[in-house]
């Protein structure tokens, strides 16, 4: 019986060295009760590109980036991170969790934001922001401080240190959120429809605090997004997404003015209302 | 001479009497919810384990409390630790019994804390105990506070049920002297107004608070 895990276990030395890719999904199986929304997923994504999933409603993108947070459960399959097999493993042949202490040696390297902000009410901005790079990476309070001010500043946060958060408007917190995902240092960004909550004016400014992140970071980042615009410009490929399978994948480019699927056509008809 | 029902110098001199009973009631009350406070909270978190061996027994013993007259605990505790005096009976029993009802405040706090709060503390890669600590239990007990306060009202006025166990609470102030004297009306009258200068603007403090959180 071939072991899954193998190949992946022996490049695990070679992690930073590009070859091994920074997400895999293998023959990934999601349930929710009898609803499959993935039957045996494959995909993997290279250190440092940056990925953009597209696809009708309930085609299973945010159960991909839950499955990558731990959020959500497998069902079957492995998803490994540098090469790291990180909720499941096989021991054997026997498919296997893997212990959550192991599980939190690997989520340290995936970060994420949420549609809903999900920032600590009972904290201040800066609160928020410190509290894992103290608390789960060990750093010290004056550096963890030092790391949050420069991350505040980068999203143009810098006045609000302070505050709390319910003193903050809904970009404001997202912009909060951006940077405290970011002050874990984390080598794999996700990004789940980070602006559909906010008001449309405000979209911008969020939009282009990611864009300088993507421009000025190496992290590997999986966004689902509707500003195909925005898109088109970070993206280096796309996943076309329909019940739960990629029915298509290509550079931003061809995806968004050449796509080959007819159901990738209609999903983008409908979207870019052309 | 006096053969109305009321007299005004009765009232004024049983009142002394009866804040001395109310410091009493006072106390109690401060220290019963104390304990419902503190061992309610535990009470909710063990309720969370997803062992059976401790959410059975637990269940059991929290509803045998709730369903059984507080007057007859107090009775039966008092009569079985005949070397405990009356008062500490009174608030630990308070205190155990209130806890029961505690727990439920803390359940419902903790679950009104929104999901996303837990999800974001595993995508920050958070211990959980440091997620209860830092995160969910700062919430939660603003959410319960509310009902604490409610609860503290609630047992406030029930001390007078610690007459039973010879406590010199307010409520038994009141019937002494009122056995002394014959002026049970003014006594328990006077009883019944302190019990509302008090409640009474604790619970306008509980609505704002309420207002406040909400
Ligand atoms: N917690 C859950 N319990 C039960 N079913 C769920 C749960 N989460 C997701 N699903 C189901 O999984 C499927 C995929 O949902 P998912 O949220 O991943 O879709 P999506 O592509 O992100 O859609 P959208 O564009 O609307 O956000 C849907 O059929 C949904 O009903
Ligand atoms: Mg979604």
């Amino acid at each position: 019986m071939p072991d899954p895990t193998n190949s992946a276990e022996s490049q695990t030395m070679t992690n930073t060295s590009g070859d091994v890719p920074a997400i895999e999904f293998r023959d990934v199986v999601k349930r929710f009760g009898d609803n499959v929304v993935l039957d045996g997923l494959n995909f993997s994504v290279p250190q440092g590109q940056r990925i953009t999933l597209i696809g009708p409603s309930g085609s299973g993108k945010t159960t991909i980036l839950r499955l990558l947070m731990t959020l959500e459960e497998l069902s079957g399959g492995l998803i490994l991170i540098d090469g790291d097999p990180y909720t499941h493993e096989y021991k054997g042949d026997k498919w296997v969790a893997v212990p959550e202490k192991r599980r939190r040696v690997v989520r340290n390297r995936v970060g994420m934001v949420f549609q809903q902000f999900n920032l600590f009410p009972n904290m201040t901005v800066l609160g928020n922001i410190i509290e894992s790079p103290i608390h789960v990476l060990g750093k010290s309070k004056a550096e963890a401080v030092a790391d949050a001010e420069r991350l505040l500043e980068k999203v143009g946060m810098s006045e609000k240190r302070d505050f709390n958060t319910n003193e903050l408007s809904g970009g404001q917190q997202q912009r909060v959120a951006i940077a405290r995902a970011l002050a874990m240092d984390p080598e794999i960004l996700l990004l789940d429809e980070v602006t559909s909550a906010l008001d449309p004016e405000i979209v911008a400014d969020v939009l282009d605090v990611l864009r300088e992140i993507a421009e000025t970071t190496d992290i590997t980042m999986l966004l689902v997004t509707h500003e195909m615009q925005f898109a088109r410009e970070v993206s280096d490929r796309v996943l076309m997404f329909d019940k739960g399978q990629i029915v298509e994948e290509a550079d931003p480019e061809t995806m968004f003015t050449n796509p080959t699927h007819d159901r990738t056509k209609e999903f983008l008809k409908a979207v870019l209302g052309g | 001479m006096n053969d109305s029902i009321w007299d005004w110098d009765r009232a004024w001199e049983v009142l002394p009497l009866l804040l001395e009973g109310l410091s009493v009631t006072i106390q109690i009350t401060v220290l019963g919810m104390l304990i419902a406070s503190i061992l309610g909270l535990f009470i909710a978190l063990a309720m969370r384990t997803p062992s059976r061996w401790v959410t059975a027994p637990l269940k059991f013993l929290v509803d045998f409390i709730r369903m059984t007259p507080l007057l007859v605990q107090l009775v039966f505790v008092y009569l079985l630790l005949t070397w405990v005096p009356g008062y500490v009976v009174g608030f630990v029993v308070l205190g155990v019994h209130y806890a029961t009802y505690m727990s439920e405040v803390y359940r419902a706090g903790i679950e009104a804390v929104p999901k996303g709060q837990w999800e974001a503390a595993t995508a920050l890669n958070m211990a959980k105990g440091r997620t209860w600590r830092a995160v969910i239990l700062p919430q939660a007990i603003r959410n319960t506070l509310p009902g604490l306060g409610n609860y503290a009202i609630s047992m406030f006025k029930e001390t007078p049920f610690l007459f039973a166990i010879s406590v010199n609470e307010m409520y038994k102030a009141g019937q002494d002297y009122g056995a002394n004297t014959f002026s049970y009306i003014e006594a328990l009258t006077m009883v019944g107004l302190l019990f509302l200068a008090v409640s009474y603007p604790t619970s306008l403090l509980v609505r704002r608070m309420e207002i406040r959180l909400a």
